[in-house]
């Protein structure tokens, strides 16, 4: 056996000849440029890779990479993904997603293709607004956001997608911000690696309809972000602060050190990506602006994919059935031969 | 009908009786009761019975949308009705000859369809004052005299169901559930029909529950012997064997051929199955079947919704499968959107809309033809697509192939129309042979040089399905309109003027696959009656009755309702009038109008129920009437209830 040879892939060859229309500035430019990056790093096939999308700006993505491309229609892109996957196991199949694409029109198929643990690779550009519609509230927008249709204010309470794709049943679930190149490259390689339904929430500015709606916690990331590292404490602050739990499991803000007031890092909560549901849920409510945010991999579970199931079925059955014959199938149930005198025999 | 003869029937404690027997050439019996009481298993097992003796069968199933409605309620009765015969019949029959009435509430509403001196066997044991109360009967029919003009055979059921059972040890809420058995043991005596088969049957079906196996075989041999026995029923009727074209046969109903014709479809193209499907009556049973075909290398997939199902089939046509999607009039309309875009990134898929009543929820157990319109024009845009329609249970098979054919041929969605009457109903089907069927290998284009998303077949107009995977022929498509080449997004005016254009002529060109048309009569005539779909039966029984009196009738049944087929234009013209019947309120008809700029009449029906021969007849028979000067209908003329 020859070793296989690594594809020598560089970023020019997964940009398709197609000019990118996003807005100059727009967060989705330093997303796309990093996965083209890293793609080039893993040395993709090109063949093998399919990128599907739903609608809004984020959406445009696949027509940028000189990959296999669908851009579908709002919302339904995990289902569709699906459809490819369960039928062609082989492919690396990339779902390119929004906040209102994914959380809201096609919420339900979002759910459900993380229930199943689906083996796809979702990228849920979270900007918390509506930005190819022009401006309207999303439903990961703060309460109170004012924007066309909601000119007082919007009434309704965010969701938080690190929760939603837990409790769905998301088996990789991570957090980047999209001009953060080193950790969102990190964070792509461990997801490409990962059998199963991966959820990767980036941090994604529209300097159009929302600008700076992040940039408290991107422009401060030792202040306002925690670097999650495995077995390392939930530190940020420059090891200043943590993370521990309090009474009622109320996970709370101290200040790390010996000392009067202070807590030793000993008692500082340690992260670890396999860690229980419960933790992991934990790290979901670490939200602005009381908490610094969780960026790297939040969890990571190994379970069976639902490719994986559906093509052992088949092939249990063969093995168990035989390959199907059409004739015995044609031939079952009640069957009987008219004969040449036009009646049963 | 024929003569009586005098034969003997061996009972089978050995005792001999001398019975009248009787030939008849045809008979439609309808079992009715509750819904919790068995009467489609009692009805499918006497269809068997009938096959099984050569007779042909024509099966209607008809049942509420409750599963297990009120005891005794009006709303919540079942009826399955069999026409079996001795010569070839196309319908359920029009009217039951025979009426099994497990309940009061079942008599009330089925009494009304039994021809005048039929036969009616009653559950006495069931006409108790609660029951005839909740039917709305003031006294006891049997007893009041109001079923005079019937031969009753009044039976109580229940009590010699129980009777049968004495020593059992399963409970009397068990043992009454048996009674159905008990009517199925009785109309196999009264038809002669071979118990024997039966009863293996049943202890097949009851293997894993073998005390409810012996308890079911015991109350009908109950039946049985009832029949027998009781001096009420003096005479067997005998339905000869039907004389059919030699070879193979089995009894199939549409949902079962349909399945069956999807993988079949997918062989001939050389290609693996997926299916996906969303939970909708009366959609759901193919499902449940391409699960058990695994072995065949079929996928099938319960998504979480019509709208996933839809976007699963159409990733898995991406990807190179024969991807099909089943639902009914509902479920389709959730997947509109879905289905454009696999009009405008040119995917095969198939979709499968087993009709039901309508709007909205509708009738849901019940038959309609009423998404006709939805087929044509059921997507936002220009989003035309090819559209055909399955004739009969066993004609499922058929046209799943060919839809499967130029899906995969013309790169589009194509939809196949059925009803809740197709599923369910079920006939005697001769089997195909597989290997005299054409094959449509589909190729993948893998050649990269010279390769443009949307270059066209010159023939077909169709586009390469180039697939993920193939080296060197990566690409992006997607719902925005695109270059009529390049297939990049392109919003110039005169290229998606080209586009929409282009996608409509590549369902024009579909009538270049599309066969003869299907017609009975002559070229020419007094009336063209025009149908589609699961009326075929009803229409072309009438068609033959007037045409074998002289008149001149004939009836073109249309495959494809989009495109057209072609045979029609040729004939149309020809005709003094056209009558297009249909189930719902003129759908067809408002093409037939706009197409050929004709007068075409309506008949229509929408109470959920198949078109009756009679009514067909009656309604041709009003336009052959030269006298007859009504101006032609414009707004749909519902039948005047029957």
């Amino acid at each position: 056996m020859t070793e296989a040879v690594k594809i020598k892939l560089s970023k020019k060859d997964l940009e398709s000849d197609q000019d990118v229309r996003w807005c100059p500035g727009c967060g989705d430019y330093a997303i796309l440029a990093t996965v083209q990056r890293t793609l080039a790093q893993i040395g993709i096939k090109r063949e093998n890779t399919v990128f599907i999308s739903g609608i809004g700006c984020s959406s445009r993505f696949p027509y940028y990479m000189n990959t296999y491309g669908f851009h579908t229609i709002h919302g339904r892109a995990p289902a569709i993904a699906s459809g490819l996957k369960i039928t062609r196991p082989e492919l690396d199949v990339w779902v390119i997603t929004g906040d209102g694409d994914g959380l809201s029109i096609g919420g339900n198929h979002m759910i459900h293709a993380l229930r199943r643990n689906m083996d796809l690779k979702i990228l849920l550009f979270n900007n918390q607004i509506y930005g190819l519609t022009k401006g309207q509230y999303s439903p990961t927008s703060a309460i109170g956001t004012r924007a066309p249709s909601t000119p007082t204010g919007s009434i309704d309470h965010p969701l938080n997608p690190i929760s939603l794709a837990l409790g769905a049943g998301a088996t990789f679930v991570a957090r980047a911000a999209d001009t953060d190149a080193k950790l969102m490259g990190a964070i792509l390689q461990e997801a490409y690696q990962h059998k199963g339904a991966v959820f990767i929430e980036l941090l994604q500015n529209c300097p159009v309809f929302n600008d700076g709606v992040w940039e408290a916690v991107k422009d401060d990331p030792a202040g306002r972000q925690i670097a999650l590292a495995e077995g390392k404490p939930l530190v940020f602050a420059g090891g200043t602060k943590g993370i521990t739990l309090g009474p009622g499991m109320t996970p709370q803000v101290v200040d790390v050190g010996d000392g009067p007031g202070k807590t030793p890092v000993s008692e500082i909560m340690v992260h670890t990506e396999r860690g229980s549901m419960l933790y992991a849920n934990l790290l979901a409510q670490l939200v602005q602006p009381d908490f610094p945010i969780p960026m790297g991999v939040l969890y990571r579970h190994d379970k069976p994919t639902y490719g994986e199931l559906a093509t052992q079925q088949v092939d249990d059955a063969i093995a168990k059935q035989g390959q199907g014959d059409l004739n015995k199938l044609m031939y079952s149930g009640m069957v009987w031969e008219v004969g040449a005198d036009g009646t049963r025999h | 009908m024929a003569g009586k003869v005098r034969a003997t029937s061996l009972g089978s404690e050995g005792k001999r009786q001398s019975m009248d027997t009787k030939h008849l050439d045809r008979v439609v019996i309808r079992f009715a009761g509750d819904s919790g009481d068995g009467m489609q298993l009692t009805g499918t097992e006497f269809a068997k019975a009938a096959a099984e003796a050569g007779n042909d069968i024509s099966t209607f199933p008809d049942f509420p949308a409750e599963i297990r409605a009120p005891a005794g309620s009006l709303f919540g009765v079942s009826g399955f009705q069999l026409h079996f015969s001795a010569s070839e019949i196309h319908t359920p029959g029009d009217a039951p000859d025979v009426l099994v009435a497990m309940n009061p509430a079942a008599l009330k509403t089925n009494l009304k369809d039994l021809i005048d001196s039929g036969t009616l066997i009653v559950n006495t044991g069931a006409f108790v004052e609660a029951n005839l109360k909740k039917a709305g009967y003031a006294s006891n029919p049997i007893d009041d005299g109001s079923l005079s003009k019937y031969k009753v055979h009044a039976v109580d059921i229940n009590h010699l169901t129980m009777a049968a059972l004495d020593g059992s040890e399963l409970s009397n809420k068990e043992k009454g559930r048996a009674k159905n058995f008990f009517a199925l043991g009785l109309v196999f005596w009264m038809y002669g029909r071979e118990p024997e088969s039966e009863i293996r049957r049943i202890y097949q079906q009851f293997a894993k529950k073998p005390e409810f196996g012996e308890a079911n075989v015991k109350v009908f041999k109950a039946g049985y012997h009832y029949g027998e026995t009781a001096e009420v029923f003096q005479t067997v009727y005998k339905v000869p064997p039907a004389v059919f074209k030699p070879g193979m046969y089995r009894n199939i109903t549409g949902n079962e051929a349909i399945a069956l014709g999807l993988v079949v479809g997918a062989q001939l193209a050389g290609k693996k199955l997926f299916y996906s499907g969303y939970p909708i009556t009366p959609a759901s049973s193919i499902l449940h079947s391409l699960a058990k075909y695994k072995n065949f290398g079929t996928m099938t997939f319960q998504a979480e919704d019509e709208i996933a199902a839809m976007g699963a089939a159409l990733g898995a046509a991406y990807g190179g499968s024969i991807a099909v999607t089943a639902s009914s009039g509902p479920g389709v309309a959730l997947k509109g959107e879905a289905i454009g875009l696999g009009v405008m990134t040119e995917l095969p898929v198939v979709i499968l809309n087993i009709q039901r009543g309508g709007p909205s929820t509708g009738l849901p157990t019940k038959t309609e033809q009423s998404d006709l319109s939805q087929s044509l024009f059921g997507r936002n845009g220009e989003a035309p697509l090819p559209v055909l329609a399955a004739k009969s249970p066993g004609d499922t098979f058929y046209c799943a192939i060919e839809a499967v054919k130029i899906a995969t041929r013309y790169m589009v969605p194509v939809i196949l129309l059925s009803d809740g009457y197709i599923a369910n109903g079920s006939e005697p089907w001769p089997l195909p042979n597989l290997a005299a069927l054409p094959r449509f290998e589909v190729v993948h284009r893998t050649d990269p040089s010279g390769y443009f998303v949307y270059q066209r077949d010159p023939r077909t107009l169709a586009r390469s399905w180039v697939i993920p995977g193939t080296p060197g022929l990566e690409h992006r498509i997607g719902g925005i309109e695109k270059d009529a080449l390049t297939g990049n997004i392109s919003y110039a005016p005169d290229n998606h003027e080209k586009q929409t254009h282009v996608r409509a002529e590549k369902i024009a060109r579909v009538a270049q696959d599309i066969g003869e048309l299907d017609l009975s009569g002559g070229e020419s005539g007094d009336v063209l009656l025009v149908g589609w779909g699961g009326t075929f039966g009803a229409l072309r029984q009438a068609q033959q009755q007037l045409a074998a009196q002289g008149k001149q009738v004939s009836h073109a049944h249309l495959r494809w309702l989009s495109p057209l087929e072609p045979g029609l234009a040729k004939i149309i013209h020809n005709f003094k009038r056209v009558v297009v019947a249909e189930l719902n309120m003129g759908q067809l008809r408002q093409v037939i109008r706009a197409t050929f700029l004709i007068d075409a009449i309506g008949l229509n029906k929408v109470q959920g129920q198949p078109f009756k021969v009679r009514e067909v007849i009656d309604s041709i028979e009003k336009q052959l009437d030269t006298k007859h000067t009504e101006p032609a209908a414009v707004a749909a003329q519902p039948l005047a209830s029957a």
